[in-house]
């Protein structure tokens, strides 16, 4: 292809994402400013009454309990996805350590939260297990908090944890360990202080790949969770499809969008300064 | 370095034992004669259920393979051009395109799902395997795109140059060099389209109408409240055939790479 064919390549591209994406959020943040329609859709007449409605307790009490579930499911996964990712990239069997974390990944998303389903429920494999070993004595209900959500949301991106951070510890130069070692450091020093400054790009992009995707979960607080984890993915398709508050719902897909955002100028940030601070590519 | 240190080691094997434990509980659990999870004996009973007594769930099969297909074949027409055209090309909305594209990759799912629900309700369009399409080509499109560019990243323009230079026209370069060469990231693209078509439950959930039931919905309306025993014969079954089509998708790229 010739230089100045590129957008003749890119044309339907560009159509479909502008028609089908471009737009839609487009109306998205028309609608968040517009009246509500009695059954759904919304009145053309401009009105701030759903950003009024954002800073109603029961809607912050839901972003709060959103933003602590997505943080502490967060957290957990880095936690146990670095150790592992470490052990992965250390190891001289990796290809065989990675296909074992990937392989529970080719299942369906939903039969994974299924499985859980199976193993907290009333009558799940936990209980039954816990029952005939005598340690309870009735059925111990493990699911419907935000409990089960954690542990489920855990489960669900451990995978997109591990595999950003493996890439970045196979490429550290684990020399630079030994020579801090070698200059007195102890082991976790070393690991702390120059493995961990030097994978900076792969801890963020773990972070990321499991906070904003958890942020905006919808599935696995309707399935394992109750009262006390509805979160803003639940209340905006509540406002859809029960409640029909069009411009509420569009304005809470915004605030999800404009954190994404946020996160992802973080992300190029946090790039960038590696980029330049230690002069080298890692 | 000795890498016999003992903590990550444990970590990667509870980690492993996590991930893996959960699938083996649904495989046991679909031979039990039982409803619930305590064991009662072997029995094929909800296999039976599954393959002759489920005419919704096949159906819903049917649509997911439907919309796979067709959103797949199109996403990977139009983003493997856009590819080759971002690769090389040099035009004005080159920067829009990049960043735009890439979006609803990154955007959690639920806000494609609702933009799209809110765009079709405000020009009036019923919801159905149309819409279904038309979602799930958006969000195949930034996967076809990332992988069909990695492949021409090891692509050198050189080749094409040459072909201009022994008189090929736009099309016949097209057709008969950039496109076999980019042939192995091509079908990989596909497959991962195709896979990401059958998996997605979110973004279906809000695009979909009456009689579009896509597997994802139907497992959904299954376990909504609760365990299903015919659910775990079908995951066994899934987790089977994704098995199998991930081994095939491995030998033929290899094949074709050569």
């Amino acid at each position: 292809m010739r230089n100045r064919s590129g957008g003749l390549y890119t044309a339907p591209v560009t159509v479909w994402i502008t028609v089908f994406f471009v737009v839609p959020l487009a109306i998205v943040v028309l609608y968040s400013f517009l009246e509500k329609g009695l059954y759904g859709g919304v009145r053309y007449r401009f009105s701030l009454d759903a950003y009024r409605a954002l800073a109603n307790p029961l809607i912050i009490r839901v972003a709060w309990t959103t933003f602590r579930i997505a943080l502490v499911s967060t957290i957990g996964t880095v936690l146990l996805a670095l150790p592992a990712a470490y052990y992965i990239a250390r190891s001289s069997r990796r290809t065989m350590l990675l296909v074992l974390i990937i392989v529970p990944f080719w299942t369906n998303f939903l039969i994974r939260v299924y499985a859980w389903m199976a193993i907290l429920g009333t009558n799940g494999f936990l209980n039954s297990i816990l029952l005939s070993l005598g340690i309870i004595g009735e059925p111990v209900r493990f699911l419907y908090n935000q409990w089960a959500v954690i542990v489920v949301l855990i489960y669900t991106s451990l995978p997109f944890a591990i595999l950003p951070l493996y890439a970045s510890i196979e490429k550290f130069d684990f020399t630079l360990i030994e020579a801090a070692r070698d200059l007195g450091a102890s082991r976790f020093a070393a690991i702390v202080r120059i493995m961990i400054p030097n994978i900076r790009a792969g801890i963020v992009t773990a972070i990321l790949f499991t906070f904003i995707p958890n942020f905006g979960e919808y599935a696995v607080p309707q399935l394992v969770g109750g009262r006390d984890s509805f979160m803003i993915g639940n209340v905006i398709a509540r406002e859809l499809t029960v409640t029909r508050n069009w411009p509420l719902a569009a304005a809470m897909a915004l605030i999800i969008t404009v954190i994404t955002a946020g996160g992802m100028v973080v992300y190029s940030a946090a790039n960038r300064t590696r980029g330049r601070g230690s002069g080298r590519r890692v | 370095m000795s890498t016999k240190s003992g903590f990550p080691r444990f970590v990667y094997i509870f980690v492993t034992f996590f991930l893996i434990a959960p699938l083996i509980v649904l495989v046991v659990a679909s031979f039990n004669a039982s409803r619930s999870m305590q064991w009662e004996r072997f029995s094929l009973e909800w296999y039976r259920r599954l393959f002759f007594q489920s005419r919704d769930l096949w159906r819903a099969v049917r649509n997911s393979v439907v919309i796979a297909l067709s959103s797949a074949t199109v996403a990977t027409i139009i983003g493997s051009l856009a590819a080759i055209g971002i690769r090389w090309g040099r035009f004005r909305l080159k920067s829009y395109v990049q960043t735009v594209t890439l979006m609803p990759l990154l955007l959690p799912e639920i806000i494609l799902g609702v933009s799209l629900l809110i765009f079709f309700a405000s020009i009036g369009v019923p919801l159905g395997l149309g819409t279904i399409f038309i979602a799930h080509t958006c969000f195949n499109l930034p996967f076809v795109i990332l992988i069909v560019l990695a492949r021409l990243e090891e692509f050198d323009f050189s080749i094409i140059e040459a072909a201009y230079d022994l008189g090929a026209r736009e099309r016949d370069t097209l057709i008969r060099v950039i496109v076999p060469v980019s042939m192995p990231g091509i079908l990989s693209a596909f497959l991962t389209a195709v896979t990401l078509s059958l998996e997605d439950f979110v973004i279906t959930f809000f695009v979909a109408g009456p009689g579009s039931t896509t597997l994802p919905l139907y497992v959904y309306s299954a376990i909504r409240f609760g365990v299903s025993p015919v659910i775990n014969a079908l995951s066994v079954v899934m987790i089977a055939v994704t098995v199998a089509l991930v081994l095939l998708a491995r030998n033929m790229l290899k094949y074709i790479a050569k």
